[in-house]
């Protein structure tokens, strides 16, 4: 099935601002899939691919066979995910009954499975609220949002769901030698520990590209993402090969995502039907703490603006001011209308990047320390 | 109570050892049953050791457990050819970080010799790099140990069992002993699915092997379980380690190793600390903080990338610096205890050893002359052709062309064979262990429920 993360996001809400329509996930992947097929493309499902055979050409396992596609463009539009258990190094028993949203979803959505009877949820991001409708729905009963953040940055979402947050606090510990019984959970301000009851824990955000064939095809990663380098057409520095969605921006919503994809189709166009050169990677855009990534990576200064003309950008605590800097000159200072809260990605106007020197260093980007 | 059908030989325990040991005796007229407390095979140390076939350079030369290991290397090496379990001849490399460290490389290689091991060679700082250019700089010279190699111990379990399934072993999961009692000619298993009767008993219980050992009314050695925390970096990470880099034993107490696996992975470990619960095999904080440690300090590219699984498994340490096998022909029971992580590459030759003392106990071992062929395993090995990489085998059955866990390339077709597979898993991780899904970066996001889903 074509469409991605939204085939199995159930919460209505997608597809306001590209298809002018409200939603659910799986109907908003069928319409785009509807329009794909629509304007002549050929849609192969069940279509693994694992692996490049040269600059442009790849290879895909189906059931029909192998299958070796050669084409004088690839996009990369592979996506993101969260961070599963053992990467987020939570020790502890390893007992059934822990998952990740992507996975609860597939499960109760796809599968019609069950998770548990009592949840703590690991996050207070939207996707973590997600997390609690589609336990909701499932009859599993969400106990606890934990989140290491000092203030909650989605609160109000809580509110029809009134489930508490704790704020300041991390896992520390799964307990239970089958299924899960508990969790410990640890006060970062007082160190102070306490174990919560639950059969289910699930692990929200902390999200990484499904980078693969980025990094299959030795193409440069982005500092702190790790997703493959673009210029704001979208071109990775490999010749032909272009990448957009949440490979290059983990996690934006699904309208920013697929805002790239009709970025990507126009770029597309344009190299094939006329462009012959492919810019050679010259300045970069670099995140200082706390901004973790910052999307496009390489920015030439006179080239097209990025999808939608916003740079994206991922704080990690909230922040209320921008500064662009490049060789120590400061580019720009900009004050956000509101604060910019970590879990969401933060969308600032292309424009900002004004008076580049094309022949300087790296383009900086941080928060300001005025105000 | 109604008595089960008779055996010749019980054999408790279907870790590595007792799979291994039931295969064997099934290779003569004999009825054989393995038993085990848990719902599948290897699922208690032999399911969570470092996986690596030793050539027993290191071994302590004299030692039973030296002249076992070496003669495993050699009978495992082939069956794991014949059976198509996942072996890579990496070699392994020693590295010195310490002048005391540098100064025993040569000692070690003369011990190598004692224990019939002679290809080790002394290398430079330089080698070493060249060797394995990610170490952190500051290594003083190395030992190279060109035949050590990584394997894939889960199908080496899983081979014997099927084996000796195809043998006539009758293999009964779920099989706790509780209590032993002896008769004239048998002996009854009192098991919490019920009595298993048998004119022979091996013990081979691992873990549990002391507490099956006084049942049979001894006191002579208690097995202390003893904690190993590995972490599993991701596939992007096994560039980095080309060979197994193993530490030089010193004064600082013993490193850890880095080694790829046969999956494809990097594993960083193990850490070692004597626990009372034989039970415990979660991970730590503490375990966890040593780990990332040592990995900084060995290897810190290492640590750029995601840990794609960690785990921890309890080693059977016994008090005493040996394997202990000992037959007793008057109660018609023989123990195979203190079987430490080197099992897993002497399990072979222990089995052999095993039927040469029981036979020596007065066991008749009659060979039988129509044994079936040895298991082909499913090939999960990243050096090997997997299914979804060969054309043919996806022409004959599409399924195999149907990729289901995205991470690690199984299909469903795998996932189907494996669940209907002579010893199938009793749940997810045991489909784990017999196909790889699931096991890779996404831990599940993708084909979790998919892969659930197939199991019910």
């Amino acid at each position: 099935m074509a469409g991605g993360v939204p085939r199995h996001c159930h919460h209505p809400g997608f597809g306001v601002r590209d298809l002018r329509r409200f939603l659910s996930g799986p109907a908003y992947a069928r319409a785009l899939a509807a329009r794909a097929v629509a304007a002549g493309a050929e849609i192969r499902t069940e279509a693994t691919v694992t692996g490049w055979e040269g600059d442009t050409s790849l290879t895909a396992t189906t059931p029909q066979g192998l299958l070796r596609v050669t084409a004088r463009a690839v996009l990369l539009a592979t996506g993101a995910r969260e961070r599963p258990r053992p990467a987020r190094l939570i020790p502890g028993d390893r007992p059934r009954g822990v998952y990740t949203t992507g996975h609860l979803q597939n499960l109760v959505h796809l599968e019609g499975g069950s998770p548990g009877r009592r949840a703590v949820i690991v996050g207070a991001d939207p996707v973590s609220w997600s997390a609690a409708l589609t336990l909701r729905s499932a009859g599993c009963r969400p106990v606890l949002l934990t989140t290491e953040h000092a203030k909650p940055s989605y609160a109000p979402l809580s509110l029809p769901l009134r489930v508490p947050v704790a704020r300041n606090t991390r896992i520390t510990r799964i307990n239970g030698h089958d299924r899960v019984t508990s969790v410990d959970l640890t006060d970062l301000t007082t160190g102070t520990p306490r174990t919560i009851p639950c059969d289910t824990v699930i692990l929200t955000a902390d999200w990484t590209p499904d980078n693969e064939l980025a990094r299959t095809a030795s193409l440069p990663l982005a500092p702190g993402s790790r997703s493959p380098q673009t210029d704001p057409a979208l071109r990775t520095p490999r010749r032909g090969v272009f990448a957009a969605g949440n490979v290059l921006h983990p996690a934006a919503t699904a309208s920013v995502a697929a805002q790239d994809g009709t970025h990507a189709a126009t770029q597309l166009m344009r190299w094939l039907t006329n462009d012959t050169k492919w810019p050679t990677p010259s300045l970069q855009l670099l995140p200082d703490p706390p901004i973790h990534w910052a999307f496009p990576t390489l920015i030439h200064p006179t080239t097209t603006p990025p999808p939608g003309n916003h740079l994206l950008l991922w704080p990690t605590t909230p922040i209320r001011h921008l500064t662009l800097r490049q060789d120590n000159h400061t580019l720009t200072e900009h004050t956000l209308r509101r604060p910019a809260v970590p879990g969401g990605v933060l969308r600032v106007p292309w424009r900002l990047l004004t008076g580049l020197n094309p022949e300087g260093g790296p383009v900086r980007v941080g928060s300001g320390s005025t105000g | 109570m109604t008595e089960g059908p008779s055996y010749d030989v019980a054999v408790i325990g279907a870790g590595v050892v007792g799979a291994a040991i039931a295969r064997e005796l099934s290779g003569y007229d004999l009825r054989v049953a393995l038993l085990d407390a848990r719902d599948d095979v290897g699922e208690g140390t032999s399911k969570a050791n470092t996986a690596i076939l030793h050539t027993g350079f290191d071994a302590s030369p004299g030692t039973l457990e030296s002249r076992l290991v070496r003669r495993g290397y050699a009978l495992l090496s082939a069956y794991a050819e014949t059976t198509g379990i996942p072996v890579e001849r990496t070699g392994a490399l020693l590295v010195a970080w310490t002048e005391e460290e540098l100064e025993a490389l040569p000692g070690l290689r003369e011990k190598a010799v004692r224990n019939g091991y002679s290809h080790c060679a002394l290398v430079s700082a330089a080698e070493v790099y060249e060797q394995v250019p990610a170490l952190a700089a500051g290594a003083l010279g190395g030992l190279t140990v060109p035949d050590e190699s990584i394997i894939c111990s889960w199908t080496t379990t899983l081979a014997y069992a099927t084996e000796a399934l195809s043998r006539g072993t009758v293999l009964l999961l779920g099989h706790r002993v509780s209590s032993v009692e002896p008769g004239p000619c048998t002996t009854t298993l009192h098991t919490d699915r019920g009595p298993v009767v048998a004119r022979w008993v091996v013990n081979a219980a691992g873990l549990g092997a002391d507490l099956v050992d006084r049942l049979f009314g001894f006191d002579r050695f208690t097995v202390t379980p003893r904690r190993g925390e590995l972490l599993v970096y991701d596939k992007f990470a096994r560039p980095l380690a080309p060979r197994i880099v193993l530490p030089v034993p010193s004064s600082r107490g013993k490193g850890v190793l880095i080694s790829p696996t046969v999956y494809g992975n990097v594993m960083l470990g193990p850490t070692a600390e004597d626990l009372s619960d034989r039970t415990d095999t979660s991970t730590s904080a503490a375990g966890l903080e040593f780990l990332l440690a040592k990995g900084a300090a060995l290897m810190p590219r290492l640590l750029e990338e995601d840990v794609t699984a960690s785990y921890a498994g309890l080693r059977a340490a016994i008090d005493r610096s040996d394997y202990l096998i000992s037959a007793d022909g008057s109660r018609r029971y023989l123990l195979a205890g203190g079987i430490r992580s080197t099992g897993l590459s002497a399990s072979m030759a222990i089995a052999s050893y095993v039927c040469e003392q029981l036979m020596v106990a007065g066991l008749a071992l009659v060979p039988r002359s129509d044994l079936p062929s040895p298991p082909r395993m499913p090939q999960i090995g990243e050096a090997f052709v997997r299914p979804y990489q060969s054309d043919e085998l996806i022409a004959s059955d599409p399924a195999y062309g149907r990729v289901v866990c995205f991470c690690e390339k199984v299909t469903e077709g795998e996932i189907r064979d494996a669940l209907a597979s002579p010893v199938p898993p009793a749940g997810v991780d045991g489909l784990r262990r017999r196909t790889r899904a699931m096991n890779g970066r996404c831990q599940g996001f993708y084909c979790g429920a998919k892969v659930q889903g197939m199991l019910l």
